[in-house]
């Protein structure tokens, strides 16, 4: 993390009340231009509210910038422009096709009563293209294959055109193999247009091995901080997440997290 | 390369042809007989820059140009407002059961009228009748959103919904209750719900400008609920202020909407079936599945009264029924054929 830089995306004191209740309180978090951050926690820490705050879309305390530049205040035109949201479970109408959800991405470039323009259609071929579904261009989404939809997601995202990506868990529902496809795509993406990505993951071992740092949220507060090596942390992890683990650097450096299995004479003790 | 924009130029010119022969069938059928080539020339007749001789005789002519005429046009008229609103509300709700009558505006005609017509009685009952309607429409639509909007604090479209079902039964019960204390007036407000599009050209004229405005209105944002349909927070994610589409879009339903109910009482069924139809068809898209609803709904309602004042001639049955008896099988028909098309 460079010091001076502007950061690319930089939320400050975000806190969020649903429905009376606290969800959110004074998280900041900010990532580099070109940077991977992982936002981490235990179940119902706030990952996911973090994203949807920092995105725009639910009334919040606190400010998000990008490129130096407060997006709170912009008209969602213009922030949609800058920052780009796929949510985990999207909401895929089983009639529309491949094409024409992507070119819902298109969406902030087109006036209110307008309609696409060619510039539109080329950018959203060339995205089908480069995630290799230009074949189902014109496939329903409904008889999509659940790695197809994540791709096909990540293509309306794309379509948008914003410095910022913002991806709520991309790779549930997910088996392995897509798991790792799904990621090392967003990460060749990321390289190739220079583009910062915020992820939710709930994997550990994953977002160690994609994200160039991490924030731990934990009951609604962002914890810790930093590259993997140190948020991912024993005590840390114990203390959280409320599990036993242990940590240890792969073979690439970035740390492996492992379950440990209480053994039994360690379980007659406590009990 | 695939986008639902290919057919839809196609699509729009059958349903176009389609309109034409329902409205040239209106014309011609009913009990006086009269020939369709002298029809066709009466109409060329009235063409500016065009004469011709028709040999109808006055009483003839009369007949055609103040009677069929207005009443083919604002069977049309109807007929496209209720569909196109019928997708509308489906669009803004998300939810295909929606119809025209989902906020109130239904219950809310019906109330009004049941007032006019059992308070004031007589003619002056039946002079008020379109504009009660169209008044009761409006304030019960209004009604259910205020309700909605003060209910819910997230402003969703389910407590509208509620907010809806709340209102038609709060709203039907007072007519219930009003229609009890005069019951001789029973069957006259029966037959205005039943439905009749026989109010000639002075009702075409008191909605003209309502629907005008409201169709234009629905059809310019079928691009704006197509992105509404992947759902609220990722159309806000995408720029798109949903809550005010959604409203504008309502608004426009609403109007045209009560318009319809204004001049033809509560005919059931066309706003929730032709959209479907359509969707059927033609694909999903709100830029096609508008505007062939409108077209589709209004050839649906001229031909469905063609049949009410033809099958039992010189008797008319109530339009409302025949949009129900012929409707529902055919509803199943497309139904049934194009899942088979599917599979």
């Amino acid at each position: 993390m460079s010091g001076h830089a502007v950061p690319a995306v930089e939320a400050r004191g975000v806190g969020v009340t649903l429905g009376g209740r606290r969800v959110l309180t004074d998280v900041t978090l900010s990532a580099a231009p070109g940077q991977w951050l992982a936002v981490i926690g235990p179940n119902g820490a706030g990952k996911s509210t973090l994203l949807r705050a920092v995105a725009g879309l639910i009334p919040k305390e606190g400010e998000v910038l990008v490129e130096g530049t407060a997006v709170d205040d912009l008209r969602p035109r213009r922030r949609a422009r800058l920052i780009a949201y796929a949510p985990q479970s999207p909401a895929l109408p089983p009639d529309m096709t491949v094409y024409d959800y992507a070119l819902l991405g298109r969406t902030p470039y087109i006036p209110y009563l307008g309609s696409e323009s060619a510039r539109d259609r080329e950018v959203t071929r060339s995205v089908l293209e480069r995630l290799d579904l230009d074949g189902f261009a014109s496939r329903p989404l409904g008889h999509l294959s659940g790695g197809e939809r994540q791709r096909v997601v990540l293509a309306r995202a794309l379509v948008q055109q914003a410095p910022v990506l913002l991806l709520d868990e991309p790779t549930t529902a997910l088996d392995l193999g897509h798991q790792q496809q799904v990621l090392e795509l967003v990460d060749r993406l990321r390289l190739a247009d220079d583009l910062t990505v915020v992820t939710t993951l709930h994997d550990l071992s994953l977002a160690a091995q994609y994200a160039d740092a991490l924030v731990l949220l934990a009951s609604g507060r962002a914890v810790a901080a930093g590259p993997p090596a140190r948020v991912l942390a024993e005590p840390l992890l114990t203390e959280h997440f409320g599990a036993r683990v242990r940590v240890e650097p792969g073979p690439d450096g970035r740390p492996l997290v492992h379950l440990v299995r209480p053994s039994i004479s360690s379980m007659m003790e406590e009990a | 390369m695939t986008t639902q924009a290919r057919p839809r130029g196609r699509a729009l010119l059958v349903a176009s042809v389609v309109l034409v022969a329902s409205l040239a069938l209106g014309l011609m059928a009913g009990a006086a007989g009269i020939a369709p080539r002298a029809i066709a020339l009466a109409l060329l007749d009235r063409l500016p820059l065009v004469s011709v001789h028709s040999g109808l005789s006055p009483v003839e002519e009369g007949l055609l140009f103040q009677l069929r005429v207005p009443r083919v046009l604002l069977a049309a008229v109807v007929g496209g407002l209720l569909a196109t609103a019928g997708a509308g509300y489906q669009g803004v709700f998300r939810n295909p059961l929606a119809d025209p009558y989902l906020l109130g505006a239904a219950a809310g005609a019906g109330l009004t009228v049941t007032l006019v017509v059992v308070f004031l009685g007589g003619d002056a009952g039946v002079a008020g009748v379109p504009v009660a309607a169209f008044a009761g429409a409006v304030g019960g639509v209004f009604l259910a959103y205020a309700l909605g909007h003060t209910a819910g604090r997230g402003g969703g479209t389910a407590t509208l919904v509620l907010a809806g079902v709340a209102v038609t039964s709060f709203l039907t019960a007072i007519q219930t209750f009003v229609q009890q204390l005069k019951v001789e007036e029973l069957q006259r407000i029966y037959s205005w719900i039943l439905g009749d599009v026989g109010g000639g050209w002075d009702q075409l004229r008191m909605i003209a400008p309502y629907a005008v405005v409201s169709t234009v209105v629905m059809l310019l944002h079928g691009r704006l609920l197509d992105v509404l349909s992947v759902g609220d927070e990722e159309a806000v994610s995408l720029g798109l202020r949903a809550a005010r589409v959604r409203f504008v879009v309502l608004l426009a339903a609403s109007l045209a909407t009560a318009s319809a109910v204004a001049v033809s009482g509560l005919i059931a069924f066309v706003g929730i079936v032709v959209p479907h139809v359509v969707r059927r068809l033609a694909g999903w898209s709100y830029r096609i599945v508008l505007p062939l609803s409108f077209l589709g709904g209004a050839a649906f309602l001229v031909l469905a009264d063609t049949i009410a004042r033809t099958v039992l001639a010189p008797a008319e049955l109530p339009i409302g029924v025949v949009t129900a008896f012929v409707g529902a099988p055919f509803f199943v028909t497309v139904l049934r054929v194009t899942r088979r098309v599917e599979t």
